[in-house]
């Protein structure tokens, strides 16, 4: 047997400290709210104490993005606003190793997809926002497109750093200053993210980032002087944000659940087909809003994909989110966890039959063993909720209607995933799936460049290339 | 058509004539490139630290085919390589010994002669080595050749104009021919996927060899640029992986040329252990075909049970 | 000499293609705009909404499917049956609003202009909205823009033809099918405008016209768990809020009002825009 020796990378590279202050007119700043304990999921140790903003707290940032704005932002012009947000794409590429050790530690997501993926792809979004910064006009908005003001975000947990950045870098490139919330788990590559900006010289007041739990993000969407709202999270705080904006004048874009599926024809590529439902559904450990978490296969492949889908699932390695080896990590917090182990427990219930990846599992942390639900039918909870988890369900399809039928049969529709060697197939699904994104033959892909967002229940607005401006400019 | 072995019906079904053979190969799964590449590459970031990476490395080195086909080959040479593979760092008796020593068929006897009794197989091309355009005849008297000269395992080349031009029935039994003709020594089937382009090509080529009874399926002859790759490997691991589970058969794996460094041997290991299985970690079952790659193993085989690194200096060069 | 007794019209609604009576029985005397009795209107109920999402639902596979070439074919042929009854228009809209007939010809003839700008948009929304994405690695991105669904349009209360044509237009440009709530004190333009709808190749279902009281109908809109989008230009100001509390039931897309939009002037691409998902795929570019 050839066992993998442990490969961690180094916790020192975080550069954790003790305590983190919310970042508030260009100062790190102690809220008036009461300090949350920021913990690592893998271990449950306390990793940091970081205070949180109250109501006032909120109001002072958003009073200092409305100055930045007036005063400042909105009058630069946006050839000068574009080598602000480049210095923050640089600066991330610079920290990337601390951004990365560090959003592991606090998110509980494997060190290579921290590595790999959040922190350059956070980096390329600012790159290719600072771009538009002075090319607004060529945007297909008008010839002289306007920011809309203060921009208030709230962002959830699973993508710490990188929503921070899908959502402050339009938002600055279109002329617009900010007042983002961070995640209650997990708001520590935010406030790093606060001090590279600081770092960055960007004029006190345009971006402002203050922690703290729901109640300060309904402060912040609720704030009068807030001129636009985005919002990634769970459709129901979507919901309650939308109800809460009726009949204001505040511009919204939500980007919220999915549960989507992932569609293997008989002609797949199998072998890529099983990297594509790997990736889909156990990247981030499930905690992907765009999760291929229902695996719809053609009944006349099903049989053979399950098996080769087992084999492996087996070989993925569960752990220490530091180990340069962990393929998934830890559940980032003990809520989530409670929610995946009872809506599998509900799987069960309801007559799903239950595979689950035989990897040891570590004693301590939030750990969930990537597991795999066949003989699923449409009306089972574990085929409609989204698990939010390392849970895949499998239901078959015997032609491309049904397929669609099913596919489609979800109030969600953020995503999904077609595989087949048929060109003209992949286009008549593509075209037929009521969802935002479709990968064909890949999955999971992301890119500034194209645009992202849902359809139905998973929310409006885009995110990413020339599409995503729209958020973010008065038109 | 006959094949070499009992298969299973739906593979005895596939080689029964051409048109069968054809459309059991145009029927396998197509290789997404982008996918396969992805995920070669992905699994390439695997960090193999401390006993593992001394593990690995032992490992790689009893998994060597220790080669030279050069046309400046003379028995000196190949001697010289022989002792190489017995001791392959003087200084450190416990470093395994190579798999095999690989060398053109009028340099088996000397080989041979060297290696007898040490249990290192003594490895011949054959069958018009590399090019393969030569009359079945002669690339069938050049098998036997090497076989009666001691050879225990026999590295042949695909026709890859007839597989390029569809005809698969030509080069299945070419390879049914050239095993009958090896006896008991092995036979490794050479691809040369450089030549046949696409993942697509080179998983139908890996499906082939193994349908006609190839014991080993083996990238590249080493003198076509690309040879061996991390993500064709991939594609062949899986070719020997389903073909175990649809005939319970385990074969093996060969890559060859262009692997020179430990960090790609170990690239490779874990490709074998996470693609095809850890029962595949095992020299009946993957070697590497290789010169230069051996002594960086030695190398940073020192440099982990030292604590320092090493040079150039302190390995031999044959 | 006699005067011969003109044949009087009975206003019904417009859903599915068919000119129904709303299945309430019920409907309500429109007075010009001194308060001359017109003729009634039908008074649509919740479930005449409910029948005509059903329609519209049924007709969006069709109508969202069809060749852009084809929309705006059939779109500008709305334009020509129009203009055929351009006298009709003018006469009914100088009653509805009480405007000269001047102005009521320039705010037909503008409606018709319409019709045509926006026939000619259906094929370039993709090429204008769409885009291949340069994303950093081997794969084929674009994206795509696509109808959002069924959109509920609450029609202006004051434009009732031209205002109506402006807010019906963009949603069907692009694919989308609709059913709209006409001006509640000038839907008679609304119900010509049907006619002409019926009689110009757009199929049922694709627009449906429900004549009545909007503060009745346009909450059971919001909440529908069928209806994708709502525009609020004509919701009346009490009931903003709520409406847009209620569509937030299943998220859908709102339209909130710009208070006194001008009809009158060439549009921009925003009610476009407005009930257009975009859509990105990706594959693989290899051998």
């Amino acid at each position: 047997m050839w066992e993998y020796a442990p490969a961690p990378e180094s916790r020192d590279i975080a550069n954790l400290k003790p305590n983190y202050r919310m970042f508030v007119d260009g100062k790190f700043v102690e809220g008036t709210g009461e300090p949350l304990k920021t913990i690592n999921p893998a271990t449950e140790e306390v990793l940091a104490e970081v205070s949180t903003a109250s109501a006032s707290d909120v109001d002072n940032a958003v009073k200092a993005a409305r100055r930045a704005y007036d005063r400042v932002w909105s009058k630069m012009p946006g050839s000068e606003r574009a080598k602000y947000i480049y210095r923050i794409a640089r600066q991330i590429q610079e920290r990337a190793r601390e951004l990365a050790v560090l959003e592991s530690l606090d998110n509980g997501k494997p060190i290579k997809e921290s590595r790999d993926v959040d922190v350059p792809t956070a980096a390329a979004h600012f790159f290719y926002h600072a771009g538009w910064a002075d090319k607004l006009s060529y945007a297909g908005y008008g010839p002289d497109p306007k920011p809309l003001g203060v921009a208030g975000q709230v962002i959830p947990w699973n993508f710490p750093l990188l929503m921070a950045a899908w959502k402050i870098a339009p938002a600055l490139a279109c002329g617009n200053t900010v007042v983002l919330k961070p995640a209650e788990t997990t708001p520590l590559t935010a406030l790093v993210l606060a001090d590279i900006i600081q770092q960055c010289d960007l004029p006190p007041g345009v971006v402002n980032i203050i922690p703290g739990a729901g109640d300060v993000g309904a402060a912040l969407v609720e704030h009068g002087d807030v001129n636009k709202v985005a919002f990634t999270g769970s459709t129901e705080v979507g919901k309650i944000i939308q109800r809460q904006l009726a009949g204001s004048s505040k511009k919204l874009t939500l980007e919220l659940g999915g549960k989507a599926a992932n569609i293997v024809f008989d002609d797949a590529p199998l072998d890529q087909a099983v990297e594509g439902i790997v990736n889909g559904i156990f990247f981030n450990q499930g905690h992907v809003c765009c999760a291929g978490s229902r695996l719809l296969v053609q009944e006349s492949v099903a049989d053979e994909l399950l098996e080769k889908l087992h084999v492996r699932v087996s070989t993925l390695r569960v752990g220490d989110p530091l180990d340069k080896n962990t393929d998934v990590g830890a559940i980032n917090s003990r809520e989530q966890l409670t929610k995946i182990k009872e809506l599998t427990e509900s799987g069960e219930a309801e007559g799903a039959q239950r595979w689950t990846s035989s990897c040891p599992l570590p004693d301590k942390g939030f750990f969930f063993a990537p597991t795999v639900f066949s003989n699923v039918s449409q009306a089972m909870r574990i085929a409609r909720e989204e698990i939010f988890g390392p849970v895949l369900s499998v239901l078959t399809f015997r032609t491309p209607d049904e397929a669609v039928a099913k596919a489609n049969n979800t109030p969600y529709g953020l995503s999904a995933g077609v595989w087949t060697e048929k060109g003209s197939r992949i286009l008549w699904m593509a075209q037929r799936m009521r969802a935002g994104v479709v990968w064909s033959n890949t999955f999971n892909r992301f890119d500034p460049a194209a645009p992202f967002g849902g359809y139905q229940e998973s929310g409006f607005g885009r995110e990413g290339g020339r599409t995503g401006l729209e958020a973010y400019l008065d038109v | 058509m006959a094949a070499p072995t009992t298969l299973p019906s739906a593979l005895a079904d596939a080689v029964r004539d051409e048109s069968s053979l054809r459309r059991f190969l145009h029927g396998l799964p197509g290789v997404d490139q982008v996918g396969v590449e992805q995920r070669a590459a992905g699994l390439g970031t695997r960090s193999i630290k401390k006993a593992a990476k001394l593990h690995a490395i032992d490992l790689a080195i009893s998994m060597v085919d220790l080669t030279t086909l050069e046309g400046a080959d003379t028995p000196g040479k190949v001697r010289s390589l022989a002792a190489k593979a017995k001791r392959p760092d003087p200084e450190r008796p416990d470093v395994p010994q190579v798999a095999a020593v690989c060398v053109y068929p009028d340099m088996v006897k000397t080989a041979a002669d060297e290696l007898k009794g040490t249990g290192i197989n003594v490895a011949s091309v054959a069958t018009a080595f590399p090019s393969g355009r030569s009359t079945m005849d002669i690339k069938l008297a050049d098998t036997r050749f090497a076989v009666e000269q001691g050879a225990s395992e026999v590295d042949m080349v695909i026709d890859r104009g007839a597989f390029l031009s569809g005809r698969y029935g030509q080069v299945f039994e070419e390879i049914v021919k050239v095993k009958e003709a090896c006896g008991d020594a092995h036979l490794k089937v050479i691809l040369e996927t450089g030549e046949l382009v696409t993942y697509d090509n080179v998983r139908r080529a890996s499906w082939l060899a193994l349908l006609a009874g190839g014991d080993f399926i083996k990238t590249s002859t080493g003198k076509v640029q690309p040879a061996a790759t991390l993500p064709v490997t991939h594609v062949m691991l899986q070719a020997v992986r389903d073909w175990k589970t649809q005939t319970g058969e385990l074969r093996g794996v060969k890559p060859a040329g262009g692997i020179r460094s430990t960090k790609d041997a170990i690239k490779y290991l874990v490709a074998v252990h996470e693609v095809a299985g850890p029962e595949w970690l095992d020299p009946h079952l993957f070697r590497f075909g290789a010169s230069t790659l051996l002594n960086d193993l030695l190398m940073q085989r020192r440099t982990q049970l030292d604590g320092h690194y090493s040079g150039p200096d302190y390995v031999t060069v044959d | 000499m006699s005067d011969r007794v003109s044949v009087a019209k009975t206003y019904k609604l417009y859903i599915g293609g068919a000119f129904p009576r709303s299945e309430s029985g019920r409907s309500y005397p429109v007075t010009d705009s001194k308060g001359g009795f017109l003729a009634n209107a039908a008074q649509g109920s919740r479930k005449d909404a409910r029948d005509a999402v059903s329609a519209a639902r049924k007709a969006f596979p069709g109508w969202s499917g069809a060749t852009a070439y084809n929309r705006g074919q059939v779109l500008y042929r709305v334009a020509e049956v129009l203009e055929g009854r351009r006298e009709q228009f003018i006469t009914e809209v100088a009653a509805s609003e009480g405007v000269p007939l001047k102005k009521a010809q320039s705010l037909v003839d503008s409606a018709i202009d319409r019709w045509v700008w926006y026939a000619g948009w259906t094929d370039k929304i993709a090429a204008v909205l769409g885009s291949s994405n340069p994303v950093a690695g081997p794969y084929f991105s674009f994206s795509t823009p696509e109808p959002t669904g069924v959109v509920a349009v609450l029609a202006p209360q004051q434009s009732s033809l031209l205002g109506l044509v402006s807010v019906i237009a963009p949603v069907i440009a692009s694919g989308n099918t609709c059913v709209v709530i006409t001006s509640q004190e000038r839907p008679l333009p609304a119900i010509t405008l049907s006619e002409v709808l019926a009689t110009s190749d757009v199929p049922g279902g694709v627009v449906n016209i429900i004549t009545g009281r909007t503060a009745e109908i346009a909450p059971w809109l919001a909440s529908h768990g069928d209806v994708n989008a709502l525009d609020l230009t004509g919701a009346p100001e009490s009931l903003r809020a709520d409406l847009e509390r209620s569509a937030a039931g299943t998220v859908k897309r709102v339209l909130r009002n710009k208070t006194g939009e001008d009809f009158t002037v060439t549009p921009d691409l925003s009610r476009i825009r407005a009930y257009l998902e975009t859509k990105t795929v990706w594959h693989p570019m290899g051998v």
